[in-house]
């Protein structure tokens, strides 16, 4: 296994659990299940057990090495040199599972799903660009961006809504850009994160010989998920384009006033996405964007930026709930600090937290105290 | 034990408790060198009324129990010897009352020491608890239960003397309150006026009953902060020193590490002393004052405060001080352990020596560390060694090397600091027959059964 | 081993004394002296080789090149008498140490020197240091070992500046750019002073800013500030680039407040005086230096040396003076900063 010589390194002292001023637990899956098996420094020790033959492969051992939401804020917190490597390390072991084959179902189902039918949803290519009838936005011909949309964007029912509210506003910026409908294949950042490493070169290959095909040089994204893999695992390979997130792109067009806004009182409380923020450190474009709206008062969580903590999607969570179910899920956890706020929205910019979120709005009965919004749904709300 | 397990869920719900091969692994080890000892299962309660039930459950089974914090004492306290069911209070970690003007706090038994830190830093500024250098995740509860050390150690004692009250659950099931708080709402003393019966409980690590409340003192927090480090070539003065530092009652902290990394450390003891004050005056005043005290080692060049680069004072200055958890690594191997005896000060100069000459011996990666405590009343001082986890080599000569300390500590005077099990029994043997036979007494009437942390301070194996 | 370019007679025959007369600390007429310096000279005991607080200023008070600082060093060391405790004198020396940890750049023929100060490695970018950059040394190997003057270890410095110009030497670099003042004056002061040969031509990093500046002038936006410079000990060594201070100012819109302590009354930054001695002196002086900042309307305090800065940064910040570093400094006014 990759990094089987630095597990043993981990001193168990816990600091990967925690945000950077201790204000609470900060990784998902201990926060959940509150063993120190589900925390960054027990996956250690355990993965060590594990390579050593001291402990076997189980549902409990898969479910504990799933249940991390890559979320990096173990490798925000915890204090050695090789923090940078522990999401890779727990990465690593899954990608040693999956190659044993001995991985929980929902994982292999969502791994064969992407291989059959390059979606975990199991619907067909030719339904990805639906979401876009009825939006100004086009086909890619050799606009100067793509706007890459991802699987849940195109097809699940909340995401779908996002994507309309970001491609529509992009178009009505004056920004030139077009989505591949079905030729878009899925980006393969949870592919890659659930350790299935031979299909994300896969889909990495298809996608940049699809992207160099069309002339592809600039690449928006809905969401932050496939902008990292873009970014940062699709060089390696050959891809190498210059991508931004959406709200990379709004944030100048809100801020020089190329979009006219009216007066929006609202008070809202921005989520940062894991892989916006910890994993590729933008956290202030959305924010500018929130800023910028008059009459929007933007209030802090008090566990925000470096220290966000993750709605519970990420590491293939989105698609195998191993963390979503009851009261201490991540998800419902987070929405009961923002309440805490005052706001009366949440502010997303990612469809899966969008969904997460929601959900876990309702699972709290706070429908009518508290709204989940991307930030172009709310911009959009405050077009004048 | 499937009945047991199955009990246990009925009490804190399926999700908490677990009889895996997984959770046994992990709990039952800790990050020092003690062989590891498997629990039965392992349960995270919420509230006081489902350890008491737990327990109650233990004593009929006659299961042992062991609570557990953040396993971070490093010497096996939370490793159970002889199985059974490990507590993980950590879920339970509530902060219940801050009273600001009396300067206390109420946390359950699984608070961890960062959170209260950020919660007072956030809801009241002005006040401040004493803080330990161990990660951030260690507990209140179980910090004091070993009789741990913390910032405010050199003013005000153990982080043991500074409670005002703490809530147990017996061998029995029972709850007790200990201190004002038996039988007033306000809890102001842990003892006194009354017997005070926290000495049937701290410092015994579990093994009478299991901390799920702590009344915490809190002591005024000060807008800034600093450090100076005043650094000798010889051992021999670093009594003196401390004595003067100590004198002058304006020190916050006196830690004293030896090192022979990195180059900017070696061959010199290091004192590290903190001061606050509220005003830049009150800090310049401290800081002439605590300068003044040492005037006669600067005269005849036996000492002099060092110039500290601003990365080191802001590694200094963090609290807790992360770097002291980034000595596992040295090694390149997550391993760390020290033996602390407790001692006293003027004993430095030996326990210095000892620990070049074990380092020496068994090859060894080392760092020398003291604090203070009192008014330079005694100090703990920690012969640490770093080892590399996948070096059984390494670990073996770490074992010997801390054995050996353990003989020095007390043949030189000292007690040890939450010691092994084997140091226990090294404690035991050494002490007085009739102090030890009160501990017998205590513990056999305190935990019938045998079930609380067995294997810790059995006076009956000795 | 290398000995000091020293004679006797120059300072038997010296009219002004001016080395001791004009020292801060000692305060002594012009025969007293003399007669101390001569006494120094031949070996014997002088209250001066207790007293004096290392400043290193009468290298440059002296006018006829007789190194009174080094020979008072020289002396200490002789004499086993200790300036600094003897932890601290054992501190700088293991600092010192090359650990094999050096970093080289790109090095060619010209090259930027950062000594041993890390600083450095995150200060020198930009348009001012493009025409040499990506070509710098850094690390102990590159040391200069002045320092140790402070600590009366002449023998540490003996035996390792050889070495360090047998690794520049390797290098095969012809100019080096000395951006720590005290490594300018290693080599182009102390070794001369020994008799140790120095194979490249050492330029000091304010000669090397002006010209850029100068070359760069169109970038130049006057900062209209008024700045105390502080000048550092090592300076002393190097008193004939001081000139730069000024040209600089003047070149990029910097008034230079005219104030006490400054040029050849300047004011040592009290970090060594207050290991060596304890709290008064560095205090007293520190305090002195600064309110003459303040009271000559300083807005920002211009620092040469990043070990005097990181003493007196603080200090000067408290009373509403910006502390910066002369690169800093350069590069706000070409609007790099």
């Amino acid at each position: 296994m990759k990094y089987a010589d630095i597990v043993h390194r981990c001193f168990r002292c816990g600091y990967c659990k925690f945000t950077g001023d201790y204000t609470d637990f900060n990784c998902p899956a201990y926060r959940k299940f509150r063993f120190e098996t589900y925390s960054p420094g027990g996956r250690m020790w355990l993965i060590r057990g594990w390579l050593n033959g001291e402990i076997k492969n189980s549902e409990r051992f898969q479910e504990i090495l799933f249940s991390c939401a890559t979320c990096a804020n173990c490798v925000e917190h915890c204090v050695f040199t090789f923090s940078e490597d522990l999401v890779n390390i727990f990465i690593a072991a899954r990608e040693e599972l999956v190659a044993e084959g001995l991985i929980p179902p929902q994982v292999r189902d969502y791994l064969k799903a992407i291989h059959v039918n390059g979606n975990p949803y199991k619907l067909p290519a030719a339904e990805r660009g639906k979401w876009a009838a009825e939006t100004p936005v086009e086909p890619y011909r050799d606009q100067e961006y793509l706007f890459y949309v991802g699987c849940v964007g195109s097809y699940d029912e909340r995401a779908v809504k996002m994507a309309r509210a970001v491609g529509t506003l992009l178009v009505k910026a004056g920004l030139s850009i077009g989505i591949l409908g079905e030729k878009e294949t899925c980006d393969g950042n949870e592919v890659r994160a659930m350790g299935e490493s031979g299909l994300f070169e896969q889909l990495a290959e298809q996608n940049i010989r699809t992207f160099h095909d069309m002339g592809v040089k600039k690449i928006i994204t809905l969401d932050p998920h496939a902008y990292n893999a873009f970014k940062n695992d699709y060089p390696p390979l050959g891809g190498e384009f210059e991508v931004f997130h959406y709200t990379q792109i709004l944030a100048p067009v809100i801020g020089g006033r190329r979009i006219l806004l009216k007066e929006c009182p609202l008070t809202v409380t921005y989520h940062d996405p894991c892989y916006l923020g910890r994993h590729n450190k933008e956290y202030e474009a959305p924010r500018s964007i929130l800023k910028a709206i008059p009459g929007l008062e933007l209030i802090e969580m008090e566990r925000n930026g470096e220290n966000a903590f993750c709605c519970g999607g990420g590491g293939g969570n989105f698609f195998t709930d191993i963390l979503g179910k009851g009261e201490e899920s991540p998800a419902r956890l987070r929405v009961r600090e923002a309440l805490d706020t005052g706001a009366g929205v949440i502010a997303v910019a990612c469809p899966q937290c969008a969904k997460m979120l929601e959900d876990a709005v309702k699972s709290e009965g706070l429908e009518d105290r508290l709204k989940v919004m991307d930030i172009a749904e709310i911009v959009t709300g405050c077009l004048s | 034990m499937t009945d047991i397990v199955q009990s246990l869920a009925r009490i804190v719900g399926d999700a908490y408790v677990s009889d895996r091969p997984e959770e046994a692994y992990f709990y039952a080890r800790d990050p020092g060198l003690m062989p590891p000892h498997k629990p039965d299962c392992v349960v995270v309660p919420k509230s006081v009324e489902e350890i008491q039930e737990i327990v109650r459950l233990a004593a009929r089974e006659k299961i042992p129990v062991v609570p557990m914090g953040a396993g971070l004492a490093l010497t096996g306290l939370v490793i159970p010897l002889r199985g059974g069911i490990v507590i993980d209070m950590k879920r339970m970690n509530r902060i219940l009352k801050v009273d600001e003007m009396a300067r206390h706090a109420i946390v359950e038994g699984g608070t961890s020491q960062g959170y209260l830190k950020a919660y007072l830093e956030k809801h009241h500024p002005r006040l401040r608890h004493s803080i330990p250098d161990s990660p951030a995740t260690a507990t209140i509860a179980a910090n004091v239960m070993i009789h741990g050390q913390g910032r405010l150690t050199q003013q005000y004692g153990f982080n043991s003397d500074m409670i005002c009250g703490l809530e147990v659950v017996l061998a029995s099931g029972e709850v007790c309150r200990i201190g004002s708080g038996a039988l007033s709402p306000d809890w102001f003393s842990k003892g006194p006026p009354l017997p005070d019966l926290t000495g049937l409980f701290l410092g015994w690590f579990g093994a009478t009953g299991i901390i799920t409340k702590i009344g915490v003192k809190l002591y005024p927090r000060k807008k800034m902060r600093d450090v100076e480090i005043f650094i000798t070539d010889r051992d021999s003065l670093v009594p003196g020193m401390v004595y003067e530092l100590t004198h002058t009652e304006m020190v916050e902290d006196i830690n004293i590490f030896a090192q022979p990394k990195p180059m900017i450390f070696k061959d010199n003891h290091h004192i590290t002393l903190f001061y606050t004050g509220d005003t830049e005056e009150e800090m310049e005043f401290k800081r002439k004052t605590i300068w003044h005290s040492l005037d006669r080692f600067i005269r005849s060049k036996d000492g002099g405060f060092m110039g500290v680069p601003p990365a080191m004072k802001s590694t200094l200055l963090d609290m807790p001080q992360r770097s002291v958890s980034r000595f596992a690594d040295v090694k390149k191997g997550g391993g760390f352990e020290y033996s602390g005896p407790i001692i006293m000060v003027d004993k430095y100069p030996a326990c210095a020596r000892k620990i070049l000459e074990l380092a020496e011996k068994y090859d060894l990666g080392y760092s020398g560390m003291a604090r203070i405590i009192g008014r330079s009343h005694a100090m703990m001082y920690g012969f640490a060694f770093t080892f590399n986890r996948a070096d059984p080599d390494m670990m073996e000569r770490t074992r010997q090397a801390l054995h050996e300390v353990s003989v020095f500590a007390l043949e030189a005077g000292g007690v040890f600091w939450k010691g092994t099990a084997d140091e226990q029994k090294m404690a035991m043997q050494k002490m007085d027959p009739a102090t030890r036979g009160l501990m017998g007494m205590i513990k056999k009437q305190m935990d019938p059964h045998g079930i609380m942390n067995p294997g810790n301070w059995e006076v009956t194996e000795v | 081993m290398y000995s000091l370019k020293f004679d006797v007679n120059v300072c038997q025959t010296c009219p002004t004394g001016d080395c001791l007369v004009k020292c801060q600390y000692l305060h002594l007429d012009r025969d007293t002296a003399v007669a101390e310096m001569v006494k120094i000279g031949k070996g014997e005991d002088s209250f001066v080789l207790n007293d004096c607080v290392t400043c290193y200023a009468c290298e440059e008070y002296c006018r006829r090149g007789n190194h009174p600082f080094y020979l008072i060093t020289e002396q200490r060391q002789e004499k086993r008498i200790l300036t600094a405790p003897r932890a601290i004198t054992r501190q700088w020396i293991n600092i010192g140490e090359p650990q094999g940890k050096y970093r080289l750049g790109e090095v060619n023929k010209r090259a930027l020197s950062f000594g041993f100060m890390p600083e450095f490695l995150s200060w020198v970018e930009g348009r001012l240091f493009e025409d040499v950059m990506p070509s710098y040394i850094f690390g102990q190997e590159f040391f200069c070992n002045v320092v140790y003057i402070h600590f009366a270890e002449t023998n540490i410095i003996k035996e390792r500046l050889p070495r360090v110009i047998d690794n520049f030497r390797k290098l095969g670099v012809r100019e080096v750019i000395f951006l720590h003042d005290e490594c300018y004056g290693a080599f182009a002061h102390l070794a001369p002073a020994y008799g140790i040969e120095v194979p490249f031509k050492p330029i000091h990093y304010y000669e090397y800013l002006y010209r850029r500046l100068t070359e760069l002038k169109d970038l130049i936006r006057p900062l209209n500030i008024r700045a105390a410079y502080q000048r550092p000990c090592s300076s002393r060594l190097s008193s004939d680039q001081h000139h730069f201070v000024r040209d600089i100012m003047e070149l990029i819109g910097v008034h230079l407040v005219e104030r006490t302590y400054q040029d050849e009354n300047a004011l040592c930054c009290g970090g060594i005086l207050g290991m060596n001695y304890g709290y008064d002196l560095a205090h007293e002086v520190q305090q002195r230096n600064i309110d003459d900042m303040k009271a000559h309307g300083a807005e920002a305090c211009i620092f040469n040396c990043p070990a005097c800065q990181s003493t007196l940064e603080r200090l000067v910040a408290k009373q509403g003076i910006e502390p910066m570093h002369m690169i800093h400094l350069c590069r706000k006014a070409i609007g790099e900063m």
